[in-house]
């Protein structure tokens, strides 16, 4: 080996689809520089590599960790804990490290139901014995142990630091090609990095900037839900009724969803400056709808404004479809003063 | 816990008109729950929902948000944007468990520090039956860092 030695670079994933692996695969022929520059030494989705080679490096020994999945269990904060003490820097890669993305929805809901519906009613489920899950098993041979189920799922930083967040739900290979550019010259010739806890590979204002279709005044009578118009293809989507969440979602995609007549959900998750974005998002599609006015009595008022309301199916699911686990309140109540 | 429990409401009072009954029943020295924490805003309208998930989380038991007339605002719709956003926001609410006496909309003009004191109290009775919120330690459990256990069954 010459004389100088190469970065080392690691991803995981922990509550995760696997997609976030397939889009660093998908930066295309510059997977090759990336295999050229780092070392790999950590990645269990491409190559065999077992917890207790990682337990075996020294603290900080891993140049670059891209985590992505969301904390779901005691197994994933265990390995968020571990990788943050073995590596330099840790970024949180796509939408679920940073902010719980799908598997977050969960905390719409308790760690009971979700059981429930996963193992116990289910059309595609067969499980007459109504067996389910448990942390720990006697069997003939000895124990056995599952890790502990949270009840609320939370985001990578809500457990570990977090040096860099890399959003999307998965990244654009461009953005992530551009992210590993900036890494690698700080790594090799000592270029500047980003400051610590910045959000990389992403704009900073609302993806509307990006947005190609063409903008009026928002004026919405009532809302669709997309099985139930066809869309003319360069209106903008709010416009036409359909929830887009493009004006407060980070830009950074290029506004590909929206480009082919689907509205934004989100996954880049709230621009600079907002803290919760689906309440910017419940904030901004309230005051556009076209309904009400200062003539109305007060009831006929409420229940106008109520019908149109009403037409926006599921507003928590669909505003915060990517950002349950890093909004304000993270989770919902159980039930009236449960825990 | 033999004490009574003391709700907490954080109010977001209109400028021009709410902020002005709340000074008016301070004058008038109509007596109401001693409840109410009033923050004074430009206008009803500038209540982002944001700011009450931001009060619960801070441990309010409640949000009352108070507002001139439809109508009568200074900006002219201020108030009917408020409306809107407050019916979706309660929409979205209760998706979270949230009842609905916890996040209360009232209108109040200048002259009107009798409704406002009024609507403080039956909202005060009606959280302190509902119970406290306790969103960061009770529902999340010390902000969700540490884990939640398993529930005893």
């Amino acid at each position: 080996m010459g004389a100088k030695e190469k970065p080392k670079l690691a991803m995981y994933w922990a509550s995760s689809c696997g997609g976030c692996e397939i889009s660093v695969l998908n930066i295309h022929e510059h997977i090759l520089t990336v295999d050229e520059v780092f070392d790999i030494v950590f990645f269990p989705c491409i190559a065999d590599f077992k917890i207790k080679d990682l337990k075996s490096y020294p603290d900080g020994h891993i140049d670059v960790c891209l985590f992505n999945g969301a904390i779901r269990n005691s197994e994933n904060e265990e390995m968020a804990h571990l990788l943050r003490k073995k590596s330099k820097i840790l970024v949180a890669y796509g939408s679920c490290a940073y902010e719980g993305c799908i598997p977050a929805l969960s905390n719409l809901t308790t760690k009971d139901a979700t059981f429930d519906k996963v193992y116990l009613n289910n059309p595609s489920i067969d499980n007459p014995d109504n067996v389910i899950p448990q942390q720990v098993t006697k069997v003939a041979e000895g124990e056995l142990t599952l890790p502990l189920f949270y009840n609320t799922v939370k985001s990578l930083d809500q457990v570990v630091n977090v040096d860099y967040y890399l959003p999307g739900c998965p990244p654009e290979p461009p953005q992530i090609w551009a992210v590993l550019q900036v890494i690698v010259g700080a790594l090799l010739e000592g270029q500047p990095l980003p400051p610590a806890g910045a959000i990389v590979g992403a704009g900073t204002t609302a993806l509307c900037e990006e947005c190609e279709r063409e903008k009026q005044e928002k004026s919405i009578d009532r809302f669709y839900r997309p099985y139930e118009v066809v869309p003319d293809p360069d209106e903008c989507l709010l416009e036409q009724g359909l929830v887009c969440l493009g004006i407060a979602t980070r830009a950074g995609c290029g506004a590909l969803c929206p480009s082919v007549g689907i509205g934004c959900r989100g996954c880049y998750g709230p621009p600079e400056g907002v803290i919760d974005q689906g309440a910017k998002m419940l904030s901004a599609i309230a005051s556009v709808m076209n309904v009400g006015d200062e003539s109305m009595e007060e009831d006929e008022l409420v229940d106008k404004i109520q019908e149109v309301v009403d037409t926006i199916a599921d507003p928590a699911g669909t505003f915060y479809r990517f950002s349950m686990a890093h909004s304000i309140l993270r989770r919902v109540k159980n039930g009236k003063g449960d825990s | 816990m033999s004490e009574q429990f003391e709700p907490v409401i954080v109010g977001f009072l209109c400028n021009w008109c709410s902020y002005r009954a709340a000074d008016l029943a301070g004058t008038a020295r109509i007596k109401y729950a001693p409840s109410l924490r009033p923050i004074r805003v430009m206008c009803s309208g500038r209540v982002d929902p944001q700011f009450v998930l931001k009060a619960f989380i801070n441990g309010a038991d409640g949000v009352l948000i108070a507002g001139c007339h439809p109508g009568e605002c200074h900006y002219l719709n201020g108030n009917i944007k408020t409306l809107r956003r407050f019916l979706l926001l309660k929409n979205t609410l209760s998706q979270w468990g949230i009842e609905d006496e916890r996040v209360q909309l009232q209108w109040a003009s200048a002259s009107e520090g009798i409704i406002l004191a009024e609507r403080v109290n039956k909202m005060t009775e009606e959280i302190r039956a509902l119970g406290p919120l306790r969103w960061y330690d009770k529902v999340l459990g010390g902000n969700g860092a540490v884990p939640i256990p398993v529930k005893e069954k």
